[in-house]
């Protein structure tokens, strides 16, 4: 489970980076692993104490797919969407994950158990289509491994 | 007793997407041998591929599930006892053995975080010898290796080379580029993941070669496990005395530091990579002026994805001239392809340029992995074009490919059969700029957008002949108005769509379609 935010934990990732404008990207990735997204909170505080404005730091996070905004589901999976997997299926599976997961692409469901997202590359391309749950990637995912993959990561 | 016997297993993600965690944990578990983690040797349709020392062999079974290894067991395979998933000496697989394994002649090979195991198969041999002749002599040996930067746009490395050797500056850098975006390419993450030790003496040979002290690896977000390793060989490197402060007695001071991307593919592209490893957002630059005079935080920056870079070692080492014997006309060396897609045997071919697609693909890759005919074939990525099935003949060489409008790129060759629908993947194209454009020209902001809708009514037959000569229009714009490869290059899929596969753009014609 992602932390509570705590105002003063961020600092301390903050200052973890030295508090440097420039490492802004990488401050929002320690704020992701935490917190799994990017808090309005947590916009206020790193502009502040990066002494930035609040619109740079949008300007970053909105830009990037990494930094959601939102809570995520309590488990992510992605599946990916380019070329190499397409040539594999990867637009039928996942037709199919939308169908046993009820939710659609980009969509968190509404009892927050799962978001599905879509990917542009895992680096997996021999085996596709590929297919990250919780940030594990897993090659050559057909429809019936997609269902043991959903089981083994807590049901669909 | 007899001695322990030493099985290879490979933590390397796609062998590890498809379970060799697992098959690791079960040898352990259910044997004494000595497990080593390795890279892979890149026949991703093996993996996970397990290798057993015996004798002075390594003899391999593949592909390997949790649930094969009692069997394994049971057929005595620590000795290279008769099983189905039998594969023989690694060495002697055609797909290996055909190869010119340079840049990832360790890949697979080692425990890539074992520094004496690196420096015992010729690791930093390189950097020696770099160290002993000069900045100038290493130049002088990546020119004449006629290397090209093998990120895609196949700029003379040499040359980009002495621009920031030359530049005056009180610092200067040196930046990988390891935001492997192109779909059907993974040759950055195999090399990291495999061999990254060859990546951090490239890069230190860089720095040294134009006078910086600092380097950067900027990773996409997507490669957890690469990340992960690349991390660890750092530490592995630093405390070996092969980074950092006075490498090695040289009095040449070289550190690297490692940035994650955040999911954004047009940071591929070096200046809006630049932009991301200051922190901002990846927004592209205006050249000139060229990263090369004007780089990271504005001074003078070397560029360069991480097959070039990891491709210096070795050049060094073995002189830029007989690198250059191999490879054709202006393209020299080696180039890592990568075969995926809708391939049987998908995986990394390092090989000489001047092979032929088709040779890659069907003596390689076995032809489709659907069994079906080829119908095309994407080579260099999302901006690459569609190659039809009657042109795999084609040499893979920089020039040849340009003529007809293609490009290599990163080597990625992703294989279609006969049922894709190139309509779709030409509306695709379209869509994943919009999605991915960085939005500072207009062209390619907004001419993606436009693209897909224009292509929607070509498929929905609206207008069919307008909307057609709209299309080819709008491409020009894109080519002509773009500030980048992103907005500039994705009509060449789009365009190659509509050239070889006019039929997929024809209104569905009844059962005809």
């Amino acid at each position: 489970m992602p932390a509570k935010y705590d105002a003063q934990i961020a600092t301390q990732i903050i200052n973890n980076f030295g508090a440097k404008p420039e490492l802004l990207v990488q401050i929002l990735h320690a704020f992701i692993e935490r917190y799994s997204y990017i808090s309005e909170e947590a916009v206020r505080q790193i502009a502040y104490e990066l002494n930035i404005s609040r619109a740079d730091v949008h300007g970053v996070v909105s830009f990037y797919h990494d930094f959601r905004t939102t809570p995520p589901g309590n488990r992510v999976v992605k599946i990916c969407q380019a070329e190499s997997c397409q040539a594999m299926g990867s637009r039928e599976l996942t037709a199919y994950a939308e169908k046993t997961l009820g939710v659609a692409m980009n969509q968190t469901r509404d009892d927050g158990e799962v978001t599905l997202e879509p990917v542009y590359c895992l680096g997996n391309c021999a085996c596709s289509p590929a297919v990250m749950i919780d940030n594990k990637v897993y090659g050559r995912v057909d429809t019936g491994r997609f269902a043991d993959l959903l089981e083994k990561h807590g049901g669909a | 007793m007899r001695s322990k016997r030493v099985v290879y297993v490979p933590n390397e993600t796609s062998a590890v997407s498809l379970g060799a965690n697992e098959v690791a944990e079960a040898i352990a578990d259910k044997t004494d041998a000595v497990i080593v983690r390795n890279g892979s040797r890149g026949m991703c349709w093996l993996e996970p591929m397990v290798e057993v020392v015996v004798g002075a062999e390594r003899i391999a079974y593949g592909p390997v599930t949790p649930e094969d290894v009692d069997g394994l067991i049971e057929s005595d395979f620590l000795n290279g006892g008769k099983h189905d998933l039998l594969l023989g000496p690694t060495e002697e697989i055609p797909y290996l053995k055909n190869q010119d394994r340079w840049t990832f002649q360790r890949c697979g090979l080692i425990n890539p975080l074992d520094l004496a195991a690196y420096l015992e198969h010729g690791g930093f041999s390189g950097l020696t010898h770099a160290l002993e002749s000069g900045p100038r002599g290493v130049l002088e040996q990546v020119k004449k290796s006629g290397l090209r930067g093998r990120g895609g746009a196949g700029f003379p490395t040499g040359i980009k080379w002495q621009t920031v050797a030359d530049a005056k500056a009180d610092q200067k850098y040196v930046t990988c580029n390891a935001d492997e975006g192109d779909s059907g390419t993974f040759s950055d993450r195999m090399l990291m993941e495999g061999d990254p030790l060859t990546l951090i003496e490239g890069m230190i040979i860089a720095g040294f070669a134009v006078g910086a002290s600092r380097g950067y690896v900027y990773l996409r977000s997507e490669y957890p496990l690469t990340r992960d390793i690349f991390e660890k060989a750092l530490k592995v490197a630093r405390a070996g005395g092969w980074l950092g402060d006075d490498i090695q007695g040289s009095g040449f001071d070289f550190d690297i530091d490692l940035h994650l991307g955040a999911g954004s593919y047009v940071c591929g592209e070096e200046t809006a990579m630049l932009e991301s490893l200051e922190g901002k957002a990846g927004v592209i630059r205006y050249k000139p002026p060229l990263p090369a005079v004007e780089g990271l935080f504005g001074k003078p920056t070397v560029v360069n994805n991480v097959i070039t870079l990891a491709s210096v070692p070795n050049i060094i080492a073995m002189s830029g001239d007989r690198y250059a014997e191999h490879g054709v006309d202006r393209s020299k060396g080696t180039l890592a392809f990568q075969l995926a897609g809708n391939v049987r045997r998908g995986g990394l071919v390092e090989k000489a340029f001047g092979v032929s697609l088709r040779n890659l693909i069907e003596d390689f890759g076995g032809g489709t992995a659907s069994g079906r005919p080829i119908r095309a074939v994407q080579v260099g990525g999302p901006l690459g074009a569609y190659v039809p099935a009657a042109q795999l003949d084609i040499l893979l060489d920089y020039e040849k490919f340009a003529e007809i409008g293609a490009m290599i790129g990163h080597g990625g060759i992703v294989v279609f059969d006969d049922t894709v629908d190139m309509a779709a993947q030409a509306r695709f194209a379209m869509e994943f700029c919009a999605i991915e454009s960085c939005g500072k020209c207009t062209p390619c902001r907004i001419g993606a957008v436009r693209g897909v809708e224009v292509i929607d009514r070509i498929i929905a037959n609206e207008n069919r002949e307008a909307n057609l000569d709209l299309l080819d229009e709008l491409c020009d714009t894109m080519i002509d108005g773009s500030l980048c490869a992103m907005g500039g290059m994705t009509p060449f899929p789009v365009r190659s769509a509509v050239k070889y596969f006019p039929e997929d753009f024809m209104p569905p014609a009844g059962d005809n379609k």
